[in-house]
């Protein structure tokens, strides 16, 4: 089937998402859509599954103009949509889900799913998926859930399926697993739109790259292109993707985490006898897939957690039992791993966003009067010294950008003296020309002597930053290695292997991961 | 009779009106989300599923922030014009039950001219007076009634302390609909203060004015305390404590505060010290309880925008994660603002006892601890938006009778009014698309 997009504009009142884009994704093709957060991607993906209205332009399958009012009315031109984040029913089985929207029925409504189990069956045979049409969808690992949204997809004879951003929540190994089934499905006729911001996965499985920037499309490329050639296009102007970082000179360990385990409510571990310490001038990068307590370790140091056992000290002095106030006091910067949940007060102004953990602090306040006057002014020389593009301090947080909210963020913890620096997903969103900047910032605060965590899901920031990685998994930490150990090595860990087994088996055999994508 | 003008009739049954407009608006709200804006939010919120979970609580109901931020997201002028459309849906409603148009109507094909003209008469007429009533009219007999802006200044007070307390709330991401409990307890201890003691003149009224303070926060500390602890939600807890209030008031009037010889269940009188004196002498009802109220408002209003703690709590209402994350204690910031806005509705109790009743009887609040939600929505939660608003639902009380009397019309219309700008306000999607007013975005849309 063949997908044609002719000049496509969308605007959100004064804001152009999409400005006349044109697109074309021939029969059995792996069409590559490349750019950054917020360039416009999901928007004209979502204008083609038929969720917003174009302002204006067309959209042609096999030559014919169509008019989608809905979802449906994609689905049932042949066009399916696996979402970044999966539209599945945690607590249904596979069939339940894959059957949700087109219940097939018997005498009297009686819900039969028995069609839909074969049908499950049928395509995991087809592509070698391995699922169950009766597990629990909540039981399944994420690339297996996002396998059933491909399945959903298929069901409903999908001819062209649009995959939004699917590796974000995949290890590498998931990752490649993925990367065969595309290339399955392009075999068998079906062609795909692969939505993504990452350059390796893009030169690794699409046959065209369209690149959007700021919703414009600027220009088209084959995957043999440089990566510094796309990279250019994407950000639309040279950026360096490697970072000139000096080795780390790392002193004394004053952060230390011993026995830390973390539960949940109901008694769950959520991070599970966790043990590592941090050297002055040190960056320890903790790596893991989505979800494996990362973000529950950052929490607790932080004094965000109720169920906390084990112990953290920093400069010798416990910080578990602490209330966040006094860590953040005790010289702890933290950035929270969702700004717009934990970081930033979107309705407040930048100015105050600023000052958000330091109001109570000279100068910015006087007894209990704030000072308007300093605050004022801490905001426009944050603004210059990290380059927030803004018209003014006094707009509010949420109108920027992505990665101009991040620099808030990241200028409010870097603007004390700090004792320790933990930072979750710093770049999460972020265009990449503010990722640069913001691993700059990093690394001149480790360069002061300040010990540093970087939790990151993207191993690309891991390798980028670390001096060295620990990686968890289910809670557990798998092991400590090198800042530059190879992906592999990597990927096996958080699949649940320790350093050692994962080592051995790299040594053992020959296939690895790294063959796939390189 | 506590209105020399004769409204009581009407206010036994403002409060059920009122309850029940704001429980109905809530849902259907929640079902319209305004357009782009509302479903980033919506996406947002449902994607995360990594909400810290605490004691505390405050954060499950995100749904209710969402309507609440929605609300106070509309513009000043979305106020104006829920005002502006309310009073027009009014002005259908007069004419179309006037008698002189519904005989005008009779001939309508013959002499539709008639009908319009009948039509415009019966409104210009009905908001002349209505307008007059509570500012300046020349025709009236008597001062009182020639300068009605005086009496819309005496309906305001209390309207202007307890809107300040709903206001105060919903800035910290409370929704306080206890106000009317918080008014009732306030006004007993003011009461109790008030003529069960005897204290030297201006001493007593300080007193009664702590007392009245002390009432409302103890009440609205209650609900702060348990949302604090349990994460018992405050609509529900506020609510029920409401019917708490109205009970034991009425407990109390049967015995301990009955006045002596009495068969109602109705206080002695507030003694003379400690009373508001009036401001304009005999001829008006206007006391110092209104300096109070603008004292109150200029405070609050330093409190939200120029203290540490007022930054504290905006932060707590606008994002309790973020706030929590940058070391602030959510639950202390919820009985924080919980006892100030009760003591502020209970400053509202003081001002209807010391300033207009005089003694305590279990209607001592009348609507006014509804309305304060109003107040507080149409004022946009700021200080001064809920000062105005006050003033306005003040000139509608005052101007009401006057309509009622001058113009023949029923002063149920100002309660239709009062309603239809619940109802807009509650619902700025719907005056967007009457007026075809852009969608406020808080966040640009993309990828």
């Amino acid at each position: 089937m063949k997908l044609e997009l002719k000049g496509i504009t969308k605007s959100f009142g004064s804001l152009v998402a999409n400005d006349h884009i044109d697109l074309v994704v021939q029969p059995g093709e792996i069409h590559g859509l490349l750019g950054e957060n917020g360039a416009g991607k999901s928007t004209l993906m979502n204008v083609l599954y038929g969720l917003y209205e174009p302002s204006s332009g067309e959209i042609l399958i096999d030559d014919k103009a169509v008019k989608f009012s809905g979802p449906a009315d994609a689905m049932a031109a042949g066009i399916g949509m696996v979402h970044q984040h999966f539209m599945l029913v945690p607590v249904f089985t596979v069939a339940e889900n894959v059957a949700l929207g087109k219940e097939a029925t018997g005498f009297a409504g009686v819900l039969d799913l028995e069609q839909t189990r074969k049908k499950i069956r049928d395509i995991s045979a087809k592509y070698g998926f391995d699922v169950d049409p009766d597990a629990v969808v909540e039981d399944l690992p994420v690339g297996v859930q996002q396998r059933v949204e491909i399945i959903k997809a298929l069901v409903r004879d999908a001819r062209i399926l649009i995959l939004d951003e699917p590796t974000a929540v995949l290890t590498p190994q998931e990752t490649d697993e993925l990367i065969s089934i595309m290339r399955q499905l392009k075999d068998s006729g079906t062609s795909l739109v692969f939505i993504t911001h990452k350059l390796r996965e893009i030169k690794a499985i699409a046959d065209t790259i369209t690149v959007i920037r700021r919703g414009k499309m600027v220009g088209t490329a084959l995957p043999s292109a440089a990566t510094t050639e796309l990279a250019a296009l994407m950000v639309g102007r040279s950026v360096s993707l490697a970072l000139n970082k000096a080795d780390a000179t790392p002193g004394e360990e004053t952060f230390r985490v011993r026995n830390l385990t973390v539960m949940d409510d109901a008694g769950h571990r959520l991070v599970d006898d966790v043990s590592f310490g941090v050297g002055t001038g040190e960056i320890l990068a903790i790596a893991g897939v989505q979800g494996n307590g990362q973000t529950e370790l950052t929490e607790a140091v932080l004094g965000l957690h109720k169920h906390v056992k084990g112990s953290v000290t920093l400069d010798g002095r416990e910080l578990v039992g602490r209330n966040v106030r006094q860590v953040l006091d005790a010289g702890v910067g933290f950035v929270p791993e969702d700004r717009q949940i934990d970081g930033l007060v979107e309705h407040f102004s930048i100015a105050e966003n600023l000052i958000l953990d330091l109001y109570g602090k000279a100068p910015f306040s006087r007894g209990s009067t704030l000072n308007r006057a300093a605050i004022a002014r801490h905001a426009e020389a944050k603004v210059v010294e990290f380059d927030v593009r803004t018209p003014s301090a006094s707009v509010p947080v949420g109108t920027l950008s992505g990665g101009n909210q991040q620099k808030v963020v990241l200028a409010r913890e870097l603007s004390r003296p700090l004792k320790l620096f933990i930072a979750s997903q710093p770049t999460r969103g972020v265009d990449v020309g503010s990722i640069e900047f913001l691993h700059k910032r990093i690394i001149a605060e480790r360069d002061k002597g300040t010990p540093v965590v970087i939790v990151s899901t993207e191993l690309d920031e891991v390798l980028e930053l670390a001096d060295r990685i620990a990686v968890l998994y289910a809670g557990a930490l798998m092991g400590i290695v090198p800042g530059k150990s190879s992906r592999s090595l990597l990927g096996l860990m958080m699949a649940g292997l320790t350093a050692t087994e994962a080592q051995a088996q790299l040594d053992a055999s020959a296939t690895t991961a790294e063959g796939e994508l390189s | 009779m506590r209105d020399p003008r004769g409204v009581e009739a009407n206010e036994s049954d403002q409060p059920a009106v009122s309850a029940g407009s704001l429980t109905g608006d809530g849902p259907a709200d929640g079902g319209a989300p305004a357009g782009s804006a509302g479903e980033a939010e919506l996406t947002g919120v449902g994607t995360s599923g990594r909400l810290p979970s605490t004691a505390t609580g405050g954060d499950g109901d995100h749904t209710g922030k969402r309507i609440v931020r929605e609300i106070m997201s509309g513009s000043a002028l979305v106020s104006v014009l829920a005002v502006v459309v309310a009073l027009v849906i009014g002005g259908l409603l007069i004419a179309v039950t006037d008698k002189r148009v519904a005989a005008a109507s009779g001939y309508f094909f013959a002499e539709p001219g008639n009908t319009f003209a009948a039509a415009w008469t019966a409104v210009s007429e009905a908001y002349g007076a209505l307008l007059r009533g509570a500012t300046y009219d020349p025709g009236a007999r008597t001062w009182l009634g020639q300068l009605g802006i005086f009496e819309t200044l005496t309906f305001a007070t209390p309207l202007i302390l307890a809107g300040l307390a709903v206001t105060i709330a919903f800035r910290a991401g409370l929704f306080n609909i206890g106000a009317q409990g918080q008014i009732i307890l306030g006004a007993t201890f003011a009461g109790a203060v008030g003529f069960g003691l005897d204290l030297p003149p201006v001493i007593h009224l300080l007193a009664v004015i702590v007392a009245g303070a002390i009432g409302g926060a103890i009440w609205g500390g209650i609900a702060g305390v348990l949302k604090a602890r349990t994460g018992a939600h405050e609509v529900i807890v506020t609510i029920m404590l409401n019917y708490i209030a109205l009970s034991l008031v009425l407990y109390l009037l049967k015995n301990q505060l009955k006045a002596p010889g009495s068969t109602n269940p109705v206080s002695p009188a507030m003694k003379d010290s400690a009373v508001f004196p009036l401001l304009l002498g005999d001829n008006f009802r206007l006391h110092a309880g209104f300096l109070l109220a603008v004292v109150a408002v200029v405070a609050i209003a330093w409190l939200l925008n120029r203290s540490t703690l007022g930054f504290e709590l905006r932060a707590i209402g606008a994002n309790p994660s973020a706030a929590r994350t940058a070391g602030m204690i959510v639950s202390r910031g919820y009985i924080v603002v919980m006892l100030i806005s009760g003591a502020l509705a209970g400053l509202a109790g003081v001002a209807q006892i010391s300033g207009t009743e005089k003694s305590l009887d279990s209607e001592v609040a009348g609507s006014i601890g509804f309305d304060a939600i109003t107040v507080a929505l149409l004022g946009r939660s700021t200080p001064w938006g809920t000062f105005f608003a006050a003033l306005l639902f003040g000139a509608f009380k005052a101007g009401g009778t006057s309509m009622a009397v001058n113009a023949d019309v029923s002063i149920d219309i100002v309660l239709v009014v009062q309603s239809l700008i619940v109802l807009f306000i509650a619902a700025p999607p719907l005056i967007r698309a009457m007026f075809r007013l852009k969608t406020p975005s808080t966040r640009g849309a993309g990828a």
